[in-house]
């Protein structure tokens, strides 16, 4: 078993926690895992990206190679198109359809998320819609991983102990939230896959 | 067995912990900051063993190491690459002194310049040095290297330099960690004049230096850290050194690698391992993380001998950060994308966060400056540095930590007048007060902005040293304090601040101005921390 992902986003949309839920969840399941990540200069607004790695047997390089991805999970449509030529002829790309628009020249987003349907295995859902309805607008990225968990080869249980770890000293609302965002975002993604 | 899920400076810092360490001391810059924070939440950290309180630059950092390891503690020096052209004058000294407690200084380098200025490579300032460089691959071997690394400083009384770049600064991965070791107790030089750097004495101890060469290169064949790996083609060696020995097995999906291969993680380099490896083959490809150091050894001026490719014949570019698809292409594997990238895809490049005062300050230094040509404002090393792309386009130079003041006194020496300065808090404690001093002392017109946010914020919020005595530096300098003026930079207070700039722009003489407000991002996570607390 071995899944390699791509997570991206733009600073400060909480790229970092989703790896980290998938980190405690690997790490109980008892998987080799290496996680690269963007800290710095580029956390302030600016593409932020993290190469995920998990396998049952050790893994070599921090990085994933090009065209050897799996996943894709993006918090932000034009940052998901970024990372495509990132990934294999079966992988998938999760994304939210809400744009980030901290730049003057950001693209049509319809052209956007044409250009991501063109893809045959793509998954995409308005993660800040949902969380908002929920509620809880900062779990986004939560809901994105809730899309996306039924590709980690992961136990759900497990992403469940990840986010009460993560989660815990901020308290139980917010441990609550980010469950009942993870849980709406994998209601949603298998209702249309 | 305990096991940590840590980033490979987590890692540096562990390890540190478990050595032993009485002091870690740096100057927070990525990708280096994060070893500092990991020993100050540590337990250690919480409860007072290890000391771990920021210095105010990598220079004073470095000095405090050595006097801890003169006491006979083990010291431990962190910053990233730029860092230690701060700290080379007692990196470089510390080298003809020698260590007494163990010493290790971990420089980061940040290949394609992730966050920085250039992209130096810190192995050729230990080469320089002539101290022992480790270049670990991995988080686990960054964690053994300062068990094994503090050992060598102590049985060589030599600073060793650990190496490593972003990457594996900021890759997590699961580590081995081992029993933590009691600390040193204090032990001053049996030598009473080690330290003393006298022409005299300097001379004996560089001898001492030059003496223990061989030995350190012994160790190095042996650490373990360096291997020699069998390979049945021998038309290719390969020399792969750091992170790029991960590279290598990734394009080989951990399979066998067909190719006799060195792994380099310990210096200097094992001439023996390379005599064989050139012996066996007709052509060795090096693939190095930085600067071609290897190679450049290898090849020598002539490049006469054995063929050697790597980052000098364009197998590699000369410039950026490694990574799997570059070493697949410099061995001619397979390594294709399927999906061509879109032309939807803009670079986003970082940008003030809403609210910062730093903007406001360069909405009005835009107007207060806009009836003179452009070209005036000399900037430095920080968030505000963003202030040089659209919409503010502000500033017009950034080189190196508190160079604002001093490149601002030039221009006005040159006679371009007015010259202004813009620099950050943190970033005026770290190196520039000396330069406003030079500044006071030539009476030179000058107008320096020291935007005062409280807080060291581009590489995440740390303490800033002068919190609240800006004002009292600039004084205690000899700026004339009805040349100091403090002013709140708040979109409702722009056209007052633009008049206080304006008059102090006007003054023949050195003025200071103090944006003070505090970091969005600092104040939003105190307030978070107060809501919590209740």
């Amino acid at each position: 078993m071995k899944k390699d992902i791509i997570i991206a986003g733009v600073g400060g949309q909480g790229i970092v926690s989703i790896a980290a839920v998938i980190g405690y969840a690997s790490v109980e399941a008892g998987l080799f895992l290496k996680q690269s990540e963007v800290h710095g200069m580029s956390q302030r607004g600016g593409e932020v990206y993290s190469h995920f790695r998990l396998s049952d047997k050790e893994i070599a390089s921090d990085l994933i190679p090009q065209g050897k991805a799996d996943l894709i999970i993006s918090i932000e449509p034009m940052e998901a198109l970024r990372y495509l030529p990132m990934l294999n002829s079966e992988g998938w790309v999760i994304t939210n359809t809400t744009p980030f628009i901290n730049i003057p020249n950001y693209p049509d987003i319809e052209k956007v998320l044409a250009e991501i349907k063109k893809y045959p295995n793509n998954i995409t859902i308005d993660a800040d819609k949902i969380a908002k309805n929920l509620k809880s607008p900062k779990s986004a990225n939560i809901v994105l991983l809730g899309a996306a968990s039924q590709f980690l080869a992961l136990d759900y249980e497990k992403l469940e102990n990840a986010i009460k770890l993560l989660f815990g000293r901020k308290g139980e609302d917010v441990v609550n939230a980010n469950l009942n965002a993870l849980k709406a975002g994998r209601e949603f993604a298998s209702k249309i896959n | 067995m305990k096991k940590l899920l840590l980033l490979g400076d987590e890692a540096i810092a562990q390890g540190a912990i478990d050595s032993g360490i009485s002091g870690i001391y740096a100057y927070p810059g990525t990708p280096s900051t994060e070893i500092m924070e990991y020993v100050q939440h540590s337990k250690a950290g919480r409860e007072g063993q290890v000391h771990c309180k920021w210095s105010a630059n990598e220079k004073t950092a470095m000095e405090t190491a050595l006097g801890m390891s003169y006491a006979g503690k083990r010291a431990l020096v962190c910053m990233k690459h730029v860092g230690l052209n701060v700290a080379a004058d007692p990196f470089m000294c510390s080298a003809i002194t020698g260590a007494n407690g163990g010493l290790i200084i971990a420089s980061a380098d940040d290949p394609s310049m992730h966050s920085s200025q250039n992209e130096q490579d810190s192995r050729f300032y230990g080469k320089f040095a002539m101290v022992p460089i480790l270049e670990p691959s991995d988080q686990q071997e960054a964690y053994d290297m300062m068990h094994y690394g503090y050992d060598l400083s102590e049985k060589y009384h030599v600073p060793v330099l650990l190496r490593i770049t972003t990457r594996l600064a900021h890759s997590r991965s699961a580590v081995i960690v081992k029993e933590p070791k009691a600390q040193n107790s204090i032990n001053t030089p049996q030598d009473s004049i080690q330290y003393v750097l006298l022409p005299s004495n300097a001379r004996k101890r560089y001898k001492t230096l030059l003496g223990i060469q061989s030995a350190l290169e012994k160790e190095s064949e042996n650490s373990g850290f360096n291997k020699y790996i069998e390979g049945k083609d021998k038309s290719l060696g390969i020399i792969v050194s750091g992170i790029a020995y991960n590279y290598l097995l990734e394009n080989y999906d951990g399979g066998e690698i067909p190719f006799p291969f060195i792994k380099i993680s310990h210096y200097p380099l094992p001439k023996n391992m390379f005599e064989r490896l050139c012996d066996e083959c007709n052509e060795i490809m090096v693939i190095e993380e930085g600067y071609p150091l290897i190679e450049e050894s290898l090849s020598g001026l002539l490049g006469r001998g054995v063929k050697v490719r790597g980052r000098f014949d364009g197998s590699i570019p000369r410039d950026g950060e490694l990574n799997p698809n570059i070493v697949a292409q410099a061995l001619g594997l397979e390594n294709k994308a399927i999906n061509p990238i879109s032309d939807y895809v803009v670079s986003r490049p970082p940008s003030l966060c809403n609210g910062c005062p730093h903007a406001d300050t360069f909405m009005a230094i835009n107007e207060a400056m806009s009836v003179y040509s452009k070209g005036r404002v000399l900037s430095d090393i920080g968030c505000y540095t963003l202030g040089a792309l659209p919409p503010y386009q502000s500033i017009n130079s950034c080189v190196d930590m508190g160079a604002s003041i001093t490149m601002a006194k030039g221009a006005a020496d040159a006679g371009l007048l007015p010259s202004i300065s813009v620099i950050g808090d943190s970033t005026f404690t770290h190196s520039g007060i000396t330069g406003l001093l030079d500044a006071v002392n030539d009476k030179s017109p000058i107008t320096v902005f020291i935007l005062d946010n409280y807080t060291t914020a581009m590489t995440g919020g740390q303490f800033s040293p002068a919190n609240g005595r800006i004002e009292d530096i600039c004084k205690g300098v000899g700026v004339e304090e009805e040349h100091i003026r403090i002013i709140e930079p708040l979109k409702k207070n722009h056209s007052e601040n633009v008049r206080i700039m304006k008059e102090e722009i006007a003054y023949q003489g050195v003025s200071v101005i103090i944006p003070r407000r505090e970091c969005v991002v600092t104040l939003t996570q105190k307030s978070k921390e107060k809501k919590k607390a209740k």
